[in-house]
């Protein structure tokens, strides 16, 4: 029995903190939730996120009037730091800049909305860069058509803006629609930053186009799908609705999933 | 002994304590849990050491800066633990036993290996333990800083506020109390066999 044999059995005694104890630390101080300043699309942005992810994006002004909103919000206090978490600031770089991809949807702290708002945020999340949707198709994704005004209202009021794309829902009719975090020239300025022809975008609905099919496949798209892109010129073929599509022998396209909105005025 | 350089996170604890403080926790949760959880017992080991780090930080914010930067983290943790700790005990009797120290033995630890090495290697932690519980708190509490939480003599004799010589006596003595409690438990288990 040497000394060296007691001490590796001594040493096998060490075992790891339990998992929540900083978690558990930093929420009795108050530094459980942080925000940095970050450069956005369309100008700096404050970003404020906590253990479960990011909780709150605004347009940075104010610090102390962001700081006031994250309390109201949420009923703790946020402190400012200077850089973010290696992990957050891959978000930002994915979801702000389109910098790396993203293993998964990003961590986002919707616990303090709504069941159906959440719902709604999630969905939106899966709107890739450069492509928009309407809030039907948000809907109907959902399992609720009927809900589009309730869709608009839970974008609307997004907690997380750049970061959940809310300014890829548009309407059906092709206006690009209210935004939270500006207005619709902030919305337009944000879609033209990630490389999106909003003047494109508004001018087929203009002319009652609202979706793309390829002569070649017979599917039919939203005008920004990926693959309503990649039909030739030659090939595209405009479409006023989803029901004169299927008439003429086209099939949803599986990624975008093409609805119609459920009343015109949507 | 040689007094070690500043800690890099003591200098940034005191040029910006809100930013630096969960590196301060993610880097002794370890040392502080270990210790509260040898004083106090498994099931009050994490308040003891919530309560540590809390009262860590609203020392660190009211110490002048140039205190904060000559800190040693580690000796200065471990001894508000185990003061805190056993503060936590007076008044009510220890819950930990050999039994439950036998216990603490049984986390997982590394997979890497198969099931039945996994199984021995868990046997031997246990018998550590009880061995490392049936020395005399003195010894027990040195030995376990020291091999345990690793603690340098310097960084022991700090914690526990006594010279250097007497906190290495007190680990020497103890590592042969082990010894010796581990031949006889050896010797045991020898004569069982014939």
């Amino acid at each position: 029995m040497t000394d060296q044999h007691i001490e590796a059995g001594l040493r096998s005694l060490r075992r790891p903190a339990p998992a929540g104890l900083l978690d558990a630390v930093l929420d009795r101080l108050g530094l459980g939730d942080a925000y940095v300043r970050v450069e956005g699309p369309i100008g700096p942005l404050f970003v404020a996120f906590g253990r479960d992810g990011i909780s709150l994006v605004e347009r940075a002004r104010d610090a102390g009037d962001f700081e006031a909103t994250f309390r109201a919000m949420f009923g703790r206090p946020v402190r400012r730091i200077d850089r973010a978490p290696v992990l957050i600031q891959r978000v930002i770089d994915a979801r702000l800049w389109g910098r790396r991809r993203l293993s998964g949807p990003p961590p986002v702290d919707l616990h303090e909305l709504p069941e159906f708002e959440q719902q709604v945020l999630r969905k939106v999340l899966e709107i890739p860069r450069g492509e928009v949707r309407p809030y039907a198709w948000v809907a109907a994704e959902l399992g609720r058509p009927l809900a589009v005004r309730a869709v608009g209202n839970a974008v609307a009021r997004n907690p997380i803006p750049f970061v959940i794309p809310c300014h890829r829902v548009v309407r059906s009719d092709g206006r690009i629609g209210e935004y939270g975090a500006g207005g619709p020239t902030a919305k337009r300025a944000v879609l033209e930053a990630e490389g999106f022809d909003t003047t494109e975008l508004e001018r087929l609905p203009a002319r009652g186009v609202r979706f793309i099919g390829s002569d070649t496949t017979h599917v039919y798209c939203y005008p920004s799908c990926r693959n309503a892109r990649r039909i030739t010129p030659r090939h595209r073929v405009p479409l006023r609705s989803a029901d004169v599509a299927r008439q003429a022998g086209f099939r949803a396209c599986q990624v975008c999933r093409p609805v119609d909105a459920p009343f015109r005025a949507a | 002994m040689a007094i070690a350089e500043n800690d890099p996170l003591c200098a940034r604890l005191a040029d910006g304590l809100d930013e630096a403080f969960p590196e301060l926790v993610v880097q002794h949760q370890q040392l502080v849990f270990g210790i509260a959880e040898r004083v106090v017992g498994d099931s009050a080991a994490e308040d003891v050491a919530q309560e540590v780090f809390v009262r860590a930080y609203r020392a660190l914010g009211r110490y002048p800066a140039e205190r904060v930067r000559e800190l040693r983290l580690r000796p200065w943790l471990g001894r508000m633990t185990i003061n805190l700790a056993r503060n936590t005990l007076r008044g009510r009797r220890p819950t930990t036993d050999l039994a439950d120290l036998a216990d603490l033995a049984d986390h997982p630890q590394s997979t890497e290996n198969g099931p039945h090495q996994h199984a021995q290697r868990r046997e031997e932690r246990r018998m550590w333990a009880r061995l490392l519980a049936g020395l005399p708190p003195r010894y027990r509490l040195a030995v376990a800083l020291r091999h345990v939480d690793e603690l340098s003599y310097a960084e022991l004799a700090e914690t526990l506020g006594r010279p250097v010589g007497s906190v290495k006596s007190d680990v020497h003595r103890g590592i042969a109390l082990l010894r010796a409690a581990y031949d006889a438990e050896q010797r045991g288990i020898a004569q069982e066999a014939s």
